[in-house]
């Protein structure tokens, strides 16, 4: 009896086993093609600009030779380099600020059963969809000295800039084409968020007597900070990888003040042939924005309420 | 627990396999040309990238292979033109060349004329050239050469020669009752304070905008060339070691530039859109081969360049053809150039090119790509415009200097710059990539 217990118990264990070989053969199907093209795109790729990183590599002459840690000690050195990641922190900073706050100002205003309001989410979230390029060709045209911004100015008596010719303005401006571009995309998460804030706590708060305010940073936004997480990387991480909005609307200037450090190392790329040094300074975008994220992602615990 | 092996042993071959493809593209290429091209058998495809997408210009480029396919049917099968956007060409250019998707042939543009030269990218075409029979070497112009040439070797053929002309509307000149620039030329009062002041008149009494740089746009300040020659200004030495912004000429020539364009409104201020080809702007220094944008809504003429206080200097713009070396068959491709700008085909090419051949800088070949101007004005604009003419600024390190330039000279497109001090700070930018 016991022998037959035995038995019964290791053929139990061995089809067991069977099927979780099976399972896990088919898991790593299903898997495979997403891991075989995250390594082919993504991990390929990283490893290859690291060792490029590490050349110096002349495109035209068609040389490539090892030069260990040569580009990192340049861009010590380097102080256009140092000028455009003081862009990049500019522009960063007032993209996500206004960014966020403007997306959940917004998406407030909407969440509010007011007439209209369908209206106003389109109108807002329809940028989103436009071409970039178009977009800001639009906004080029709109911002020149006599430009569609300045006449309005004028007309209640104020006298604008040439906005994409002084270093401050051509900054501002970038940063607010760049945030009415893709606020509606950040309102939209808000607004979703909002919504799913119960009704019931709201009524409670304010039976107990606190008002809008004290509702909206005690119960709210603890609520929605899951989202507020989200929105916060994204932005982030976008706004390091802006490059077509610079292109097409400063190449970079006035002088250097809108060179940020993806633009940046477009031009050490393509435009002078400095493909190693380039890698470097891709390297360099990389580790901030990895700890920029992991940053954020570690500090969540502190002010994030609860994770989905 | 074979799964377990087996994923880390594919994410190896595909890292593996991915960076030794990369690092490939970059490094073999540097010996891989010329060996194949000895050892290439049977007939060869050339592939050459050219920045026109013109119907008119691909069907021409095409006829001519076709003949050479024809005529050397053990030589070649064909040769494709891969049109490349202007905006991107030289960028296009050299992804390709690190991708090590190198073409066999390139059309290259004279600011990038030095910096492709002597990195060895291209191969030495004059042997070939030379060698050719009825090639006729000697026809043409040795200063067409000079951006091309290096060691007692050229390294392209300059394909292209298009004048800098002014083009004026007429139209707005009478209307604002100033003196027409083709009776100043007449009477040798057409320089650059007359065209001043012509443009400042018509744009105080009729609006728009006076004089255009097409393309400067406050931005690609080498087409400044065409103004600053008038001063016997330049941005760099001949030998293009030393920064000559600060120089008397250059400083007379930008103030000339930034009074025209802040005291008198002669030329449109930074951030205003004018369009000479629109009708609402008096002049324009483009090139000629712009004509085409003319639509017939207004009356315009062309005329030379003024002069200015060291009188007239002549410009073009330059366009190489060139073979590189890392192609596949740089030697096969080296024979189809000769072909391709033999003395025949240079005349069907000068329908819209205008060649660097003394013998076809002639009215009567040049009428028919133009058939909007008169044999006089091919006579005195055109081929005046080529005789003699200086390229647009060209260095080894252009592409830097153009962006660092253009990052400086910002500062000067203000309405209370201090040229002096601006222009000091371009050459202390410069010196170093000048040096490099």
């Amino acid at each position: 009896m016991a022998v037959l217990a035995t038995s019964l118990r290791a053929d139990r264990r061995q089809r067991r086993s069977a099927w979780r070989r099976r399972d896990a053969a088919t898991g790593l199907l299903f898997v495979s093609p997403a891991v075989l093209g995250s390594l082919a795109f993504v991990i390929a790729p990283l490893v290859a600009v690291v060792w490029y990183s590490l050349h110096e590599w002349n495109v035209l002459a068609a040389t490539f030779t090892f030069e260990g840690a040569a580009n990192y000690e340049r861009m010590l050195a380097d102080k256009a380099l140092h000028a455009s990641l003081a862009a990049s922190g500019w522009f960063s900073l007032g993209l996500v600020v206004l960014n966020i706050s403007l997306a959940l100002g917004l998406a407030v205003l909407l969440n509010q059963r007011l007439p209209g309001t369908t209206f106003f989410r389109v109108a807002f979230f329809s940028p989103v969809v436009v071409s970039l390029v178009a977009w800001t060709i639009v906004w080029g045209f709109l911002l020149q000295v006599d430009g569609g911004i300045n006449s309005a100015l004028g007309a209640v008596g104020i006298d604008g800039p040439n906005w994409l010719r002084g270093n401050v303005t051509a900054m501002v401006a970038v940063v607010v084409v760049q945030v009415f571009k893709n606020v509606g995309l950040n309102m939209i998460l808000f607004l979703s968020a909002l919504q799913s804030v119960p009704e019931e706590i709201q009524e409670a708060a304010t039976l107990d007597g606190a008002g809008p305010w004290r509702r909206f940073v005690s119960i709210t936004m603890p609520m929605i900070s899951p989202t507020i997480l989200l929105v916060s990387i994204l932005t982030i991480v976008g706004s390091l990888e802006t490059f077509a909005l610079i292109d097409v609307l400063t190449q970079g200037g006035p002088g250097n003040s809108t060179t940020v450090l993806v633009y940046y190392l477009y031009r050490q790329a393509f435009e002078f042939n400095e493909f190693g040094y380039a890698s470097a300074i891709a390297v360099l975008l990389f580790a901030i924005v990895l700890a920029l994220t992991l940053l954020q992602w570690q500090t969540r615990k502190r002010w994030v309420f609860h994770e989905v | 627990m074979v799964q377990r092996r087996t994923v880390p042993a594919l994410a190896l071959l595909m890292l593996g396999a991915g960076t030794l493809a990369a690092c490939s593209s970059g490094g073999d290429d540097a010996g891989s040309g010329g060996d194949s091209a000895t050892e290439a058998a049977g007939p060869v495809d050339l592939r050459m990238t050219v920045w026109t997408a013109s119907e008119d210009h691909l069907a021409l480029f095409d006829e001519i292979a076709a003949e050479y396919v024809e005529e050397n049917p053990d030589a070649f099968s064909s040769v494709t033109f891969e049109a490349v956007p202007f905006e991107d060409y030289t960028t296009t250019l050299t992804t390709q060349l690190a991708g090590g998707n190198t073409p066999d042939l390139a059309w290259i543009f004279e600011s990038n004329a030095p910096e492709f030269v002597q990195s060895g990218a291209l191969a030495d075409i004059k042997p070939t050239l030379e060698g050719a029979e009825g090639y006729e070497f000697d026809d043409i112009l040795p200063t067409a050469l000079d951006l091309w040439s290096a060691d007692e070797g050229l390294y392209a053929y300059p394909f292209s020669n298009s004048p800098f002309v002014m083009f004026v509307n007429t139209d707005r000149i009478a209307e604002a009752g100033q003196d027409s620039p083709a009776e100043l030329v007449e009477s040798g009062g057409w320089t650059f304070d007359a065209a001043r002041e012509i443009s400042t008149a018509t744009t105080e009494q009729l609006g728009g905008a006076g004089l255009i740089v097409r393309d400067f746009n406050y931005s690609l300040w080498e087409n400044l060339a065409t103004v600053w020659g008038g001063w016997g200004a330049s941005p760099w030495s001949e030998d293009g070691t030393q920064c000559t912004f600060t120089e008397p000429e250059m400083v007379e020539a930008m103030t000339w530039l930034h009074e025209a364009t802040f005291a008198d409104g002669a030329i449109p201020g930074p951030g205003t859109n004018a369009d000479f080809f629109a009708g609402d702007v008096t002049m324009t220094i483009t090139q000629i081969s712009r004509a085409s944008s003319l639509d017939g809504s207004f009356e315009w003429d062309v005329v030379p360049l003024p002069e200015g206080p060291a009188g007239r200097q002549n410009v073009i713009g330059q366009a190489g053809i060139g073979v590189f070396e890392n192609g596949d068959n740089p030697e096969v491709a080296a024979d189809f150039l000769a072909h391709f700008t033999s003395p025949e085909n240079a005349e069907k090419l000068a329908t819209y090119f205008p060649p660097p051949r003394e013998s076809l800088l002639t009215a009567e070949t040049l009428v028919a790509a133009n058939p909007l101007l008169s044999e006089e004005q091919l006579e005195a604009v055109v081929i005046g415009g080529i005789t003699d003419a200086t390229t647009k600024p060209a260095h080894a390190n252009f592409a830097e200097l153009q962006t660092t330039v253009r990052g400086e000279l910002d500062a000067l497109w203000n309405e209370g710059a201090d040229v002096e001090a601006v222009l000091g700070d371009v050459c202390a930018a410069a010196e170093p990539l000048l040096q490099d």
